[in-house]
């Protein structure tokens, strides 16, 4: 394998591996205080990621995803939220860190890609000028032809046709898919270590998305950065993640290996969100079906296991254990596969009550 | 551009007459004798109403009447006032006292409200924050000459910091007071106008990107927020100049301002029609005007505004 020049700028200029992972996240909460009081949205979640690997993130919408990503980027206000615990980007403690020390790792060791690009990009600047702003705002020296040189070339990286052209253009002039890019590429401008791609695909139509995220994978490969990817679609997961990480109600509720989670899931709510998908396997006799009820208020979260309310397997679990204590994040069957629940054999109940219905098939050539 | 710009010009020139031929017909049409006290106390000899009323073309039927007017406007005559000097002659002098008066109240309320509006966004629930509610609601819930008569006793009178009337002198400081006072409540609106405006666009997703590339907060409000949330500003701006344009004929009633509002203001209480339809005429292309300028204005701000 021939090495580019990307690949080796990427590994100077960042976080050299074996010193760890890249990210870690420990007892990570977050909240906001709100009119009708305090809002936890992240509660005592932690995760790490290692360089060249890709963590996914899944849950219903208002599980704390996109929060606990802006806290990484250190994006909330600090007058209307509550930060506690540690985030260390690169061994670096972000956390009550001085906001010029963060601008220096925003956007440069650590980046962020949203999900509406339309509205994430401003309206009245050429796409080439927002790249351009990206890149000489962590290279002061450069000058305004390096930095077009190097927007053009980011834009070419991603595959938009005639960047040196198109450069030109006010995301408006760009079509969804393109803007996707676009913004991908601005968040690839000073190769960071650290990619966060908040649900990136969501606002865009089918195929589109599967060029995405192709072109997500491949740009990973090149610069081997981490990648943190936010999704509600299982079929994602299964395509991008090496890690999945499980979030309901700002919790954590189930963290393993992507086959673990896909394969092998030991909490009813991931049980739930995988029945919910069309079916990852593919088969046809699959059902549907969605989670009953919907997520807790994060003001007056369920007593006990958050899940409680809506789970179908409470009748499996000694008493009101379910409704009375939270359960633990404690290790599953797999290694470094961990799970909060207090159902004592998960595994059986998987295969015997919900694999058939989700996947009867699988069930049929395991006989 | 160019297109554009003579496209609304053309369009001006139906607008233009529809309001001057409503407001000849508004004028002219008002029940009672022009020609009252004129004479003193006696009725005037009917020699002199004759005379007056063949000046003024007061027997054609109004459209006749109106279309010989204009035909005088086009070529710049405005007629004479019933004092027999010509509109066109009095009316340029006095505009450039008005426009400057209106021109440097519109700088007061683009300069203060903005800054205000700006200033409160950024620390919004601080100290400047409720300073800027609570003046501004003051100013907008008090009328205009209670606003002005309070200013004239304590800055013109008590303290004597600013001439109480202006009169003959229109310097820059002599009319410093008055437009502030006509600025005033605009400044009020505009100044919370910014403030939500700014505060709204400082949450916006492509305000997060900005900061998320690592922009310092100075780039972040300078470069990526004020330039959106300034659009209504401008707009606003443009069609209040209208607003600060009737402002100006109780202002300069106030303030003894040699203006063209003081003058409609005679030229109303003397039921000199002439004076009324030549001087408001003029305010109205001022208006047309400005406004024009802003939907200039909007496509130089807002790119996905293009006027081909
Ligand atoms: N600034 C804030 N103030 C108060 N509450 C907030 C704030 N930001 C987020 N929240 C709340 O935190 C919860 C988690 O929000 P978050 O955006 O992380 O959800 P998410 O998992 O990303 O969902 P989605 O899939 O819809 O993007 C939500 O209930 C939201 O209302
Ligand atoms: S702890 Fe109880 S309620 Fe929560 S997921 Fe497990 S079984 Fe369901
Ligand atoms: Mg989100």
């Amino acid at each position: 394998m021939t090495t580019t020049p990307a690949q080796t700028r990427a590994t100077e200029a960042t976080y050299a591996e074996g010193e760890g992972p890249i990210l870690a996240v420990e007892d990570l909460s977050v909240t906001f205080p709100t009119q009708d009081g305090p809002v936890t949205a992240v509660k005592g979640l932690s995760y790490t990621v290692e360089m060249g690997k890709t963590l996914g993130i899944v849950g219903e919408s208002g599980s704390g995803k996109s929060v606990s990503s802006l806290a990484v980027l250190g994006l909330h206000d600090a007058k209307s939220s509550k930060i506690t615990g540690s985030i260390r980007v690169a061994g670096t403690e972000v956390v009550g860190l001085s906001e010029s020390r963060m601008r220096k790792l925003r956007g440069n060791a650590m980046s962020m890609i949203f999900q509406d690009a339309l509205a994430a990009l401003h309206p009245f600047y050429k796409i080439g000028d927002q790249l351009s702003e990206a890149y000489l705002v962590h290279h002061p020296s450069a000058s305004k032809r390096d930095a077009r040189r190097k927007a053009v070339e980011m834009l070419d990286r991603v595959g938009i046709p005639q960047p040196d052209r198109r450069v030109d253009d006010f995301p408006h002039q760009f079509s969804g898919g393109m803007r996707q890019r676009a913004m991908i590429a601005m968040g690839l401008v000073n190769d960071p270590s650290l990619l966060i791609a908040d649900e990136p695909t969501t606002a865009l139509d089918v195929t589109v998305q599967a060029q995405i995220l192709d072109l997500l994978q491949d740009l990973q490969r090149e610069f081997n950065s981490a990648v943190i990817i936010i999704t509600h679609d299982l079929g994602v997961i299964a395509e991008m993640a090496d890690d999945v990480l499980v979030m309901y109600a700002g919790r954590a509720v189930e963290y393993g290996t992507a086959k673990q989670i896909l394969t092998t899931p030991e909490m009813p709510y991931t049980w739930g969100l995988l029945s919910s998908i069309p079916d990852v396997t593919a088969s046809t006799d699959a059902r549907l079906i969605p989670i009953p009820g919907n997520p807790p208020s994060l003001l007056s979260p369920p007593s006990g296991c958050s899940f409680h309310p809506r789970c179908a397997h409470t009748d499996k679990v000694p008493g009101d254990l379910c409704s009375t204590q939270l359960p633990d994040l404690t290790p599953a069957s797999g290694v470094d596969h961990v799970k909060r629940c207090h159902l004592a054999d998960p595994e059986m109940i998987y295969r015997t009550e919900i694999l058939p219905e989700i996947a009867p098939d699988l069930v049929e050539e395991n006989r | 551009m160019f297109k554009f710009t003579v496209r609304r010009l053309l369009q001006m020139i139906p607008v233009i007459i529809g309001a001057t031929f409503l407001i000849y017909w508004m004028v002219f049409s008002l029940p009672g004798d022009p020609t009252a006290g004129k004479c003193g106390d006696r009725p005037c000899p009917d020699a002199y109403v004759a005379q007056f009323e063949e000046e003024y073309n007061l027997n054609d039927p109004l459209l006749v009447q109106y279309g010989k007017y204009m035909a005088g406007v086009v070529q710049g005559d405005f007629g004479e006032s019933y004092y027999g000097v010509p509109v066109s002659e009095e009316l340029s002098e006095r505009f450039v006292v008005t426009a400057k008066l209106g021109l440097m109240a519109l700088g007061i309320e683009a300069v203060i409200g903005i800054l205000a509006g700006v200033l409160a966004a950024l620390k919004k629930g601080g100290f400047i924050d409720n300073v800027v509610l609570v003046s501004t609601l003051a100013v907008i819930a008090l009328p205009l000459f209670v606003t002005a008569s309070v200013l004239q006793l304590y800055l013109g009178i008590r303290w004597e910091l600013f001439p109480v009337t202006v009169g003959s002198d229109t310097s820059f400081y002599a009319l410093l007071l008055p437009a502030f006072v006509l600025a005033s409540v605009s400044l009020a609106y505009l100044a919370r106008l910014m403030r939500t405006n700014l505060s709204e666009n400082l949450g916006s997703d492509y305000v997060r990107t900005a900061r998320a590339k690592g922009l310092p907060q100075s780039r972040v409000v300078g470069v990526h927020t004020l330039r959106n949330s300034l659009i209504p500003v401008v707009t606003f701006l443009g069609y209040d100049l209208g607003a600060l344009m009737g402002g100006t004929i109780v202002i300069e009633g106030i303030f003894n301002i040699p203006g063209v509002g003081n003058y409609i203001y005679r030229a109303i209480n003397d039921r000199d029609g002439v004076v009324v339809v030549g001087a408001v005429t003029a305010l109205i292309l001022v208006y047309l005007f400005a406004n024009l300028v802003v939907d200039l204005l909007y496509g130089l701000l807002d790119p996905r505004i293009s006027h081909d």
